[in-house]
């Protein structure tokens, strides 16, 4: 089973290829995007199961043995993440193919949509510190090109902000792997977490702060969290969408798997990144109340709910972790749901202001339903998928004494709803203030294209479904969470 | 690590960090590009200083470690395709501003009141008209 690893990295990368050389039928080139990623979806199942049963798998790509070759290691978090991942990178391709406009017919776009599939597979497999940096730039190229293929003023103003900082990060980065590798002298993750334990404690507490700084901006946490709602809505929806549900929990993954495998409990920094989760929370619920763009709301929103997810990570406790684990999933799904639905609202009322939206409840009533359940669904309310994560975290936030993020967390959902209810009020319920400067388009029953709808639509029972099966899966994140605070498995898987 | 090498690694980072926070996007570019070399510098120190690391050349104990070359060969590579994207994007910007200053950020409320923030509905309209050109049925219309 272990032969199956590289093939998530593998096949987008070979799929990108012929996708260029077929760059002249589009249709040629939709039909590879979507085998690929199919074939994704299976083999991250099967290697799901294959992994929840027997435990970590481990393989050295080209036969080199760890530390010094590359190694690819497929444990239960990273399995979970890639499964969840690729059932979003698919419904969001359907949905941009689906979707009309220049920018998704641009010959580059399905080649750099799988390379970017590539990359966000390669960073939650890979088994050590620098190919981790290589799957993180092949992400992040592939999401400079999708962020900037319109070439339009607003896309490439933004768009110089993000790829600045991310260039800023990737450089910190390799600051950080240079210092690691001259105090270890190697870069593989499970030979790190042996050979930092023996360094001195000021060192190793300098290094996972470091490390959590590099991630922290990849990630959007306060306080470098400002690039994200300045770049993202300027992005198209499904290219958005895609970014929302992936991008920052990539870097959410990082810091789960560092601040885990490589540290020993003494020299994790618990208590500042508690701080950080609140700030995160408060500020990003803060900025998304105060803007009135369906997009920009979601976008501030994305920084709010990492604060959740860190908060789990924080706690360094195995129901904190699953709590974690399981917000993290269901974050991917809801979020995404939600920015697919925001083109969909831009597509049938012509503009994304909410002052210019109204009434779409009457004229688009699909739209409507699929906005409110995921919506719902991220404010936390039972009996949708978004409440037991938050229950988790409230009940690991009690039993390990941490009053404090507890309540910040319970405000936040609070104001998660009124910033989500704003965007109800405004674009559903109460009529327009104005009417939109571009006019609306032909949108028929279901309120926008079937192939734009219905992946909305799966999405959203796919939230449903998570809500439906959340016991197995608590279960099953409650055990990717004890692999992580005990790595043995994971340390013998790669080094024998 | 030399101290040669530490030192050219500190000035690059220096100047570097100096030159991205100017006002102008080439300076700011540059700045980047020092950042990076820094790093790399600070990459291929981080290895054990030696002779050419070629198997049958010499002793093995006095080679140089060829892993921090490797890497720091990666991130040249990776960093010299990155900044070309970049350039590209900046080539743009000035196309599209004729202004290589990097204007102060203006509350988010008021980028969002713009009419840039509809541009993806409008670029729906730009290819609709696009079909309708190349769609032979419309064309023969009078």
């Amino acid at each position: 089973m272990s032969r199956l690893i590289p093939l998530p990295i593998v096949l987008p990368l070979i799929g990108a290829a012929v996708s260029i050389v077929v760059g002249r039928s589009r249709l040629a080139q939709r039909v590879i995007s979507l085998s690929v990623l199919t074939a994704n979806l299976v083999i991250s199942i099967l290697l799901l199961v294959e992994v929840d049963r027997h435990g970590t798998l481990a393989t050295q790509a080209g036969g080199w043995e760890a530390p010094v070759g590359i190694t690819l290691v497929a444990d239960r978090l990273a399995a979970m993440l890639l499964t969840v991942g690729s059932v979003m990178l698919l419904a969001v391709l359907v949905y941009a193919i689906g979707q009309p406009g220049t920018e998704r017919d641009h010959v580059g776009f399905q080649s750099v949509y799988l390379v970017l599939a590539a990359g966000v597979a390669g960073s939650f497999l890979t088994g050590d510190l620098f190919n981790l940096f290589v799957a993180f730039e092949m992400m992040l190229t592939a999401s400079y090109v999708l962020l900037t293929l319109g070439g339009r003023r607003d896309q490439v103003r933004a768009g110089m902000t993000y790829i600045v900082i991310s260039l800023l990060a990737s450089a910190l980065f390799i600051t950080a792997v240079a210092l690691l590798y001259a105090a270890t002298g190697t870069v593989n993750m499970a030979d790190l977490s042996g050979k930092i334990a023996d360094l001195p404690p000021g060192m190793r507490s300098a290094f996972a702060v470091f490390l959590l700084m590099v991630f922290g901006i990849k990630a959007a946490l306060f306080p470098l969290y400002f690039w994200l709602p300045d770049s993202y809505p300027t992005a198209p929806s499904p290219v958005v969408a895609v970014f929302a549900g992936l991008l920052t929990k990539v870097g959410v993954y990082a810091i789960i798997r560092t601040q885990t495998l490589l540290f020993p409990a003494d020299s994790r920094p618990a208590t500042l990144m508690l701080w950080l989760a609140g700030a995160t929370m408060l500020v990003g619920i803060l900025g998304a109340i105060a803007q009135g763009d369906v997009k920009r709301i979601l976008s501030f929103n994305i920084v709010s709910h990492i604060g959740y997810m860190v908060m789990g990570l924080a706690l360094f406790t195995v129901a904190g972790l699953a709590a974690a684990i399981l917000y993290v999933v269901h974050h991917i799904v809801a979020k995404t749901t939600l920015f697919l639905n925001a083109g969909l609202i831009e597509h049938v009322g012509g503009s994304g202001r909410l002052h210019q939206l109204g009434g779409m409840v009457r004229t688009a009533p699909v739209v409507a339903v699929l906005f409110i359940v995921p919506a719902l669904s991220l404010a936390g309310l039972p009996p949708l998928s978004g409440f037991i994560p938050k229950f988790a975290l409230v009940d690991a936030g009690l039993a390990s004494d941490q009053p404090g993020i507890v309540a910040v967390s319970l405000l936040v959902s609070l104001l998660t709803l009124f910033s989500l209810m704003k965007i109800w009020a405004g674009v559903f319920w109460n009529p327009a203030d104005e009417a939109p400067e571009l006019s609306p388009y032909e949108t028929g029953r279901l309120g926008g294209p079937a192939l734009m709808v219905l992946p909305t639509a799966v999405l959203t029972i796919v939230g449903l479904a998570i809500a439906a099966g959340v016991g197995p899966l608590y279960d099953l994140s409650a055990r990717a969470a004890a692999d992580l605070l005990d790595p043995s498995g994971y340390l013998e898987a790669v080094l024998g | 690590m030399s101290v040669t090498l530490a030192f050219t690694a500190a000035a690059l980072f220096g100047i570097g960090t100096y030159l991205v926070l100017q006002h102008t996007l080439t300076r700011i570019l540059i700045g980047i590009a020092l950042v990076t070399h820094g790093a790399n510098v600070l990459l291929m120190g981080a290895g054990r200083p030696g002779t050419p690391p070629l198997i049958g050349s010499g002793d093995p104990e006095d080679m140089a470690d060829p892993l921090a070359q490797t890497l720091a060969l990666t991130t040249i590579v990776i960093s010299f395709g990155v900044s070309a994207l970049l350039l590209a994007v900046a080539y743009r910007s000035w196309l599209l501003t004729h202004d290589d200053e990097v204007q102060d950020d203006i509350a988010d409320r008021d980028i969002a009141a713009r009419k840039e923030a509809d541009k993806e509905v409008a670029d729906e309209e730009t290819w609709h008209d696009a079909v309708d050109l190349a769609d032979p049925a419309t064309e023969q219309q009078p």
